[in-house]
């Protein structure tokens, strides 16, 4: 059986479980506003940023998360513009940043750096400065995302309208792309780079037939999440399966379940 | 043709007569006494002229339709006005009394958006839920105030966002195309709802349609928008106009059918009864 006490158990419980509350309403968000593919393109950024800190001998987490948001900042730009489709940009950057991710981290390192931890994530090797990042940086994500809460309710429902209304266009989307930046660069050390949009997303799909309005949504996202990660710890220490996986395969079940019961009831 | 009568306020030239406005004078200075007032309002986006000279006023109590094809510029007019985009050249008067609510264009709620419509209308204002339920029973609509925003039919949707600018107390309603995705019927009831909200609370109206039937004959005032302005005027006369018939053809006048005001019968587009119920000629919501 599980042995409880063991301390990385519990900071793998103590990340997974704060990370789940602090992404659920972002991923809602990502879901209204179909954006699952730019949260892609920043995590696979992340990547890079692994290549900065190490080539720049500083704290990895730090050089992500900086990654993350220049990555951002970049997306934020080539929004404004007409000329090019935001998806076609993002098709490019995205396998582009993940290549010369991989290809960097091969040249400063050699082969020894483990690729695999940064694509899958290791939520047994979560440190205790990996959780004051959680906990403080989540505090700080989750305050602002509740701040702008409402203009993102009220952007993603019809931008025209919100705008014509009196809400900002541009900052509160702005705020939250480099907010959700953040977010990635941390969960990676979760679930890893390519499974780390599902972290965000799948609670929140699993949520939508349960709830009646945006709130409840964010809610019940931030309980599927929680279920997902204990359910994925559990699983991943009595089979010796992978942590990341474990999780979002758990949360894809529990999705899947929501929605098979909501087709049942609502037909 | 309407009951109402719209007081005369118009103080320039282009409204007493037809304006064939390709000429682009624009002598005279805003209407400091209108809602809204703009002038020679010009829009280039990407090397085509989307609104060129373009003026527009609209006072209280007065309805106002944008008509003309599509990509004339009605809309991108409509977020001049709203404040959403900003003209290359010309003004927009707005004294600080004038407070609008607007109606969009094809509000499509995407259902992955949980969203009640009594939530909706109370997003984002401080309103009770007494004044809620009172601005959708006021446009008919009070029994959708638990319904999902997503599974609303196209009338349905374009009361609740009637009732939603109505919260906002507004003096000016502005509607973008209300009448898209939604049946005949219902086109006719909402323009009626339109016509009735704006008696009873002396609203300014500035209606945008591309569709011709039943909209022109309530309006006070028409302006036929391609670019610039072809023509302005009363219903009547803009229909006869020839920059009117160029654009919307030589039946363009015929679709100028008496307003609905009953429910137990409904026009043809050539204004003959036709007993109700019956299907819609066109496809439901």
């Amino acid at each position: 059986m599980i042995d409880w006490p063991e301390p990385f158990v519990l900071r793998a419980l103590a990340a997974g479980i704060g990370l789940a509350i602090i992404a659920a309403p972002l991923g809602c968000v990502i879901v209204w506003r179909r954006m699952a593919y730019v949260g892609e393109t920043l995590a696979q950024a992340s990547l890079l940023g692994v290549a900065l800190g190490l080539a720049l001998q500083i704290n990895l987490t730090l050089a992500v998360v900086l990654a993350a948001v220049a990555a951002a900042l970049i997306l934020i730009g080539f929004g404004r513009q007409k000329l090019l489709a935001l998806d076609s940009v993002l098709g490019l950057m995205h396998h582009a940043t993940l290549a010369l991710g991989i290809v960097s981290i091969a040249l400063l390192k050699g082969p020894s750096v483990d690729l695999l931890g940064f694509l899958f994530g290791d939520v047994f090797a979560v440190t205790q400065v990996d959780l004051y990042w959680i906990f403080g940086g989540g505090a700080l994500v989750l305050g602002l995302t509740l701040w702008l809460w409402r203009p993102l309710v009220r952007l993603s429902l019809h931008g025209d309208l919100a705008t014509a209304e009196g809400v900002d266009p541009v900052m509160p989307r702005a705020l939250f792309d480099i907010l959700l930046a953040v977010t990635i660069a941390v969960a990676m050390k979760i679930v890893g780079i390519l499974l780390v949009m599902a972290f965000l997303v799948v609670p929140a799909v699993a949520a939508r037939p349960l709830a009646s309005t945006p709130e409840r949504m964010a809610i019940y996202a931030a309980i599927v999440a929680v279920l997902g990660v204990i359910a994925g710890i559990v699983l991943s220490l009595n089979y010796d399966t992978p942590g990341g996986p474990s999780i979002v395969l758990c949360m894809s079940a529990l999705a899947a379940i929501s929605l098979l019961a909501a087709g049942r009831f609502t037909r | 043709m309407s009951g109402h009568t719209a007081p005369n306020l118009h103080g320039h030239k282009q409204d007493a007569s037809l304006d064939c406005g390709c000429g682009h004078v624009h002598a005279c200075p805003p209407d400091r006494s209108a809602l809204v007032s703009a002038r020679g309002l010009s829009l280039n986006r990407s090397g085509r002229d989307l609104l060129i000279a373009v003026d527009l006023d609209v006072r209280p109590g007065e309805i106002v339709t944008l008509i003309g094809p599509n990509g004339a510029g009605k809309s991108t007019l409509v977020k001049l006005i709203l404040g959403i985009e900003r003209p290359d050249s010309g003004t927009i008067l707005k004294p600080a009394t004038t407070r609008i609510g607007y109606v969009p264009q094809r509000f499509e709620v995407d259902a992955a958006i949980p969203m009640t419509v009594g939530g909706f209308l109370a997003l984002g204002h401080r309103v009770s839920s007494a004044q809620v339920l009172g601005a959708l029973t006021e446009v008919g609509a009070g029994r959708l105030i638990d319904q999902q925003l997503s599974r609303l039919s196209g009338g349905e949707t374009q009361r609740v966002l009637i009732a939603r600018a109505l919260l906002r107390n507004p003096n000016l309603l502005v509607l973008d195309e209300p009448a898209s995705g939604v049946d005949y019927t219902g086109e006719a009831d909402l323009y009626q709802l339109i016509g009735d909200l704006r008696d009873k609370r002396n609203l300014g109206v500035l209606l945008v349609s591309h569709d011709l039937h039943i909209v022109m004959a309530r309006s006070d005032r028409v302006l036929c928008l391609n670019g610039h302005v072809c023509c302005s005027g009363k219903p009547d006369a803009v229909a006869q106009h020839a920059e009117y018939a160029r654009l919307f053809g030589p039946d363009g006048g015929r679709m100028l059918a008496p307003y609905r005001h009953h429910h137990d019968h409904t026009h043809e587009i050539s204004g003959s009864l036709r007993p109700t119920p019956s299907p819609s000629p066109r496809g439901g919501a």
